[in-house]
């Protein structure tokens, strides 16, 4: 089985690895794709394993992109004169101040988003359920509409960041490659996480919060860096991102609430809440049906894509991985008293 | 007064119109076990709420070890070692024995880099010997949730004991729990008290039981304190008896 498992996660690397050059009309797709994975994930380290349903976390996408563009393009320039240009090709950044501040950038808006989250994050766990989802949409389109009247960062335009410095597809695999790093460290850190006590007490905030708290496990604490290191992977994405798509405005890009924001949720329930590979599938799938769909039934992809959103919340609401543990109990480790699986049956 | 684990002095709790405790006065011994009887709806269940913080008290005073607790959220209290069972148990349904062991284990002993730690051989083992000891090691690995609620009752209990609590509240331990179980259960419960020192504080419907543990008995009627004393005063107590036969 270990040695199954081995062969499996080798496997999985050598195809990261050979991907982009094995398929390079797909770069751009490869690279959305473990974006995909990353906000998957991350969704689901709250949604999934800690029973709290965010509709926000696109937040720190945005912020995520915003915050690594300001690093970026301050360590060089004044922001507000290079916006009011709008990046405008006058400002030149070499190849120092463009790596440097990618990296900078793409770091700080990692670490910006984790604060962030324990600030948002204290102002709405008091909230359950849907009132926590809808809280957190809140501050996500609050956000937006807030960033879009913010004329120093650009307002309604958004921001212009450097071109990659060297030729366009040695650009797109840099690119893939930046977003499969994070993509690969945040399963690893997922994978690692859940293994932990720390992990056990998220979930049991999921199963049952009143009990915890009887249990004198310090759940708000937990709550809060339990979506701080969501945050962080998804700031980090955020400011990959930015770079990648290197003219990007607030509602459309940024804080897109409707696309980005929802897909996440969507991929986790296709894939399978509160597992670990769960997120993984249902990303690959999503992106799958959604690249699909946009390209050969153009005009009805929203409805093809509205389509599967109700079928799996309505009929699938387990998930891939849901349903292979409900019909494989054994291969999960899951025992059942043979008692009361004769009374069910 | 040092023997005194909990005091609770004059305390008082209303839903709405309902007066569920009015004026309850009575201390727990520390290292004793200390027995809460009374008819359905006497508001039994309402003043161990108010002790662990699970809802604010209207008046009167809490004390644990001496300090005041009657302010502080649940966890807090759960915190500073005083636990407590719910009448109609919570486990962690969806996890199985041993998880719901583990999940147990005391978290304000632990800093954060510790909880970052996967668990150890001895917590393994812990958990292992505390479903042993409540009878239920055989069933570890099933999920809890399929277990009967007896069991599950056990399991809730091993799961406080896992806690390493100084003081325990037990809502009804043996409602639903197999009678040709009880006498182990009622064994284990002072075991319990007598080998891991843990103080007990048991609301009981079950006369036998409490009479057989309790080294004092308090009795609360239409929320109030109707009786106190040792299990022969009570049980010989007019007023306890009419409030249970006035009951029925
Ligand atoms: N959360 C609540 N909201 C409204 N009324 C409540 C609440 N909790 C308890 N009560 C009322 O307070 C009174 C005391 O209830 P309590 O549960 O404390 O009784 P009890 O002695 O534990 O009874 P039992 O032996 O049936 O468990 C009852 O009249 C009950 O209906
Ligand atoms: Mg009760």
């Amino acid at each position: 089985m270990a040695k199954n498992k081995t062969i499996l996660y080798a496997a999985i690397l050598a195809f990261t690895f050979i991907a982009p050059f094995a398929f390079p009309a797909f770069g751009t797709q490869l690279a959305t794709l473990w974006l995909m994975i990353i906000v998957a994930l991350t969704w689901d380290m709250t949604g999934g394993q800690m029973g709290y349903n965010s509709l926000g976390n696109i937040f720190f996408y945005g912020t995520g992109m915003y915050v690594a563009a300001l690093i970026s393009i301050g360590m060089v320039y004044d922001i507000g004169d290079y916006t009011n240009a709008a990046g405008g090709g006058i400002y030149k950044f070499t190849d120092l101040q463009y790596f440097g501040g990618l990296a900078l950038g793409v770091l700080g808006a990692g670490l910006f988003c984790s604060v962030v989250a324990v600030v948002i994050g204290y102002l709405t766990f008091g909230l359950r359920g849907p009132y926590f989802a809808i809280g957190t949409l809140g501050v996500a389109i609050a956000a937006g509409e807030l960033v879009s009247n913010w004329d120093w960062v650009g307002g309604g335009q958004g921001i212009a960041l450097p071109v990659y410095p060297g030729d366009l597809d040695t650009g797109k695999i840099f690119f893939y490659f930046l977003f499969a790093a994070v993509g690969v460290s945040t399963f690893l850190f997922a994978k690692w996480l859940y293994g932990t006590r720390f992990g056990a007490a998220i979930n049991a905030i999921r199963d049952d919060e009143e009990k915890a708290d009887a249990m004198g496990i310090h759940t708000l604490r937990y709550k809060l860096y339990t979506w701080a290191m969501a945050a962080f992977f998804v700031g980090l994405a955020g400011g990959i991102s930015a770079f990648q798509l290197i003219h990007f405005e607030p509602l459309e890009s940024a804080y897109q609430t409707i696309n980005l924001g929802i897909f996440m949720v969507v991929c986790v329930l296709l894939g399978g809440k509160g597992t670990l590979w769960g997120p993984v599938i249902g990303a690959i799938l999503f992106h799958l049906f959604k690249e699909v769909t946009w390209n050969y039934l153009l005009g009805w992809q929203w409805v093809a894509l509205g389509a599967l959103i109700v079928v799996t919340v309505v009929y699938f609401q387990d998930g891939v991985m849901g349903y292979l543990m409900h019909r494989y109990p054994e291969l999960f480790g899951i025992k059942v008293d043979e008692k009361t699986r004769e009374e069910v049956a | 007064m040092s023997d005194i684990i909990i005091n609770v002095q004059n305390v008082s709790k209303s839903f709405g119109g309902v007066q569920a405790n009015t004026n309850v006065t009575m201390q727990v011994e520390t290292g004793g076990i200390t027995g809460l009887i009374g008819p359905n709806g006497s508001g039994k269940t309402t003043l161990f709420n108010s002790i662990v913080g699970y809802h604010p008290i209207d008046g009167g005073s809490i004390q644990f070890e001496g300090q005041e607790i009657s302010k502080l959220p649940v966890q807090q209290i759960a915190r500073r070692g005083l636990l407590r069972t719910f009448q109609q148990t919570r486990i962690y349904g969806a996890m199985n024995g041993i998880e719901n062991m583990l999940i147990s284990l005391p978290h304000r002993k632990m800093k954060i880099w510790d909880a970052l730690k996967t668990y150890t051989r001895e917590d393994y083992e812990r958990a292992d010997h505390l479903l042993e000891f409540v009878g239920l090691y055989e069933k570890r690995m099933l999920k809890s949730g399929d277990l009967s609620f007896g069991q599950q009752k056990l399991l809730e209990f091993a799961m406080a004991l896992m806690n390493e609590p100084t003081c325990l509240l037990l809502d009804e331990p043996t409602a639903g729990i197999n009678p040709t179980l009880i006498n182990g259960l009622i064994d284990r419960l002072k075991r319990a008290n007598t080998e891991f020192g843990i103080t007990l504080f048991v609301i009981e419907h079950n006369m036998r039981v409490i009479m057989n543990m309790a080294e004092t008995i308090y009795c609360l009627a239409h929320g109030e304190l109707l009786a106190q004393g040792t299990p022969d005063e009570i049980q010989n107590d007019q007023r306890v008896i009419d409030a249970y036969l006035g009951a029925h």
